[in-house]
């Protein structure tokens, strides 16, 4: 997998019958601006997901702490952790749920690509969200920092609004690391 | 002032931004006062201090799919969202906000809040029947037992007050309270009241009823999404559930309003000098009623939820024979004194 820059393209929201590119423009920021997740948590990233809503890194300065317990009423769903053969129709059932506009975040290694449980022999684990869901955002981590999530839901807003809220920090190397 | 078209139509007008406005703003409040007490910021990158979010919120509601699911009693389940906004915004009919900003002064003000809230508690009903759905249903199922064992308190209290200030026109039971802080209902030592000491516990009643009244933590059972997923609202999305929610608040400013007449002299100022800010006016019984509010978000966001039969019982147990009593007590020391 290599770094793919975003496009802001708009395929997720089904295009309406009367275009009004302002209009358009002016609901895709509000959407983008409350983004309510569903409240469910698989496994240890929910944990990490908490974190993220609470005191100290308070994912609602984003106006996206609204955590929506039916699913008729969420946005966006955070696939937080190792998705398990059993639990995954009650997944599908939850985003089918889910009216339009809706997204997907897959937090963590295991909603990723199955993470540590992918060895051969094993029979109990489905090897990542995007196998059953369409998933728009993926935050890398064992478990992701709360920081990756909010950059997940920044990334998530870019997508949606083709505008970024900051401009992307660099990561910098320091040659003498690698010795 | 007579009732021309004009006035009405300018009335109408006032009172849906008014309680638009407050719905709104009083969920950017909510959301602020959660980050205050739990040492967050809350919204604060929409807009300044996220003062955008309310706007946003509302958009995105309006523009997301209304989803109808396959076998709900469509007319009632699209009803019951307006049903439940509906009462609210005509209990601001004959709140008085001032001596003279009132839309319609009705003799028989207080009865029609109560019909009214009636009214709202049977739109929880309807939403739960409607949507086909057990959690829904026994939510709702739940909140009706709520309302209607909070209602009886409730209007026990009121007749309390009824005696006192002798109309049930609310303009006239805030007037019977002009000149002061000490002439307000909450107050017992004073001729008004019939000397009666348990007026402070009466207005802990009213204010318990209003919090239970209005479905609110630390009462609401009826939302208890541990249990019930999201409650009555759990199939509505959209701007059905944002009926529901903008109901909820506007019902809150109500219940504020009535706590205010009732019981802190409504727009009596405290200490009435004779100068402007001192004067009676509006300004007093907004700020009582935002003051109210604030009380209704600190409780919400410090208290834990209670049980269903904790909650019933303090109703039928507690709550009915105390304000039962006070009534009694009220009528006998008014004939005395």
């Amino acid at each position: 997998m290599g770094k793919k820059e975003l496009s802001p393209n708009l395929e997720t929201v089904p295009e309406s019958l009367v275009q009004l590119a302002v209009a358009d423009k002016l609901i895709n920021l509000c959407r983008a601006n409350s983004l309510w997740p569903l409240t469910f948590g698989i496994a240890c990233c929910a944990i990490e997901m908490m974190g993220t809503g609470a005191a100290r890194f308070d994912l609602s300065r984003f106006g996206a702490e609204v955590f929506r317990p039916s699913p008729r009423q969420a946005d966006v769903m955070i696939v937080a952790g190792t998705i398990s053969k059993k639990m995954a129709p009650g997944i599908k059932t939850l985003y089918d749920q889910m009216p339009e506009p809706k997204w997907v975040i897959a937090l963590g290694n295991c909603a990723i690509s199955g993470g540590p449980f992918v060895y051969e022999g094993q029979y109990g684990i489905i090897e990542g969200a995007d196998q059953f869901l369409p998933v728009d955002v993926y935050v890398p981590g064992c478990p992701p920092r709360p920081e990756a999530l909010i950059e997940g839901i920044i990334e998530l807003e870019h997508k949606i609004t083709g505008w970024r809220r900051w401009p992307k920090v660099k990561p910098e190397w320091r040659e003498d690391n690698n010795t | 002032m007579s009732l021309t078209l004009l006035n009405a139509a300018v009335a109408v007008f006032i009172a849906i931004c008014f309680v638009g406005l407050n719905a709104a703003y009083l969920v950017w409040c909510e959301r602020k006062g959660a980050g205050f007490y739990q040492r967050r910021p809350g919204p604060m990158e929409n807009g300044p201090w996220g003062l955008l979010q309310p706007p946003i919120d509302g958009v995105k509601l309006m523009t997301k799919q209304l989803l109808i699911p396959g076998g709900v009693d469509k007319a009632i389940f699209m009803v019951a969202p307006v049903l439940a906004m509906f009462p609210a915004l005509i209990s601001f009919v004959t709140i008085p906000f001032s001596k003279n900003i009132v839309a319609h002064p009705i003799n028989v003000g207080v009865l029609m809040i109560f019909a009214f809230a009636a009214l709202g508690g049977m739109s929880l009903l309807v939403a739960g029947w409607g949507s086909r759905n057990k959690y829904a249903m026994i939510s709702s199922v739940r909140a009706v037992s709520q309302t209607v064992a909070y209602e009886i308190p409730m209007l026990i209290t009121t007749i309390t007050i009824v005696l006192v200030s002798g109309s049930l026109n609310l303009s006239e039971i805030a007037a019977s309270q002009l000149g002061g802080f000490w002439k307000w209902n909450i107050w017992g030592f004073q001729e008004a009241v019939g000397y009666n000491i348990l007026m402070p516990i009466s207005f802990l009643i009213i204010f318990v009823c209003a919090v239970a009244e209005t479905n609110r933590a630390p009462f609401d059972l009826g939302e208890a999404e541990s249990e019930l997923v999201a409650g009555f609202h759990t199939e509505y999305s959209s701007m059905g559930f944002g009926l529901f929610f903008m109901g909820e608040y506007a019902n809150i400013v109500i219940g504020a309003c009535l706590v205010t007449i009732l019981f802190l002299g409504g727009w009596s100022s405290p200490v009435p000098l004779g100068f402007f800010p001192f004067t009676d006016h509006v300004g007093w019984f907004l700020l009582k009623i935002y003051m109210i509010i604030f009380v209704f978000i600190w409780i919400r966001w410090t208290f834990p939820r209670t049980t269903i039969y904790g909650l019933l019982n303090l109703s039928w147990k507690y709550l009915i024979p105390i304000s039962l009593f006070n009534l009694l007590l009220t009528a006998a020391l008014l004939k005395v004194f």
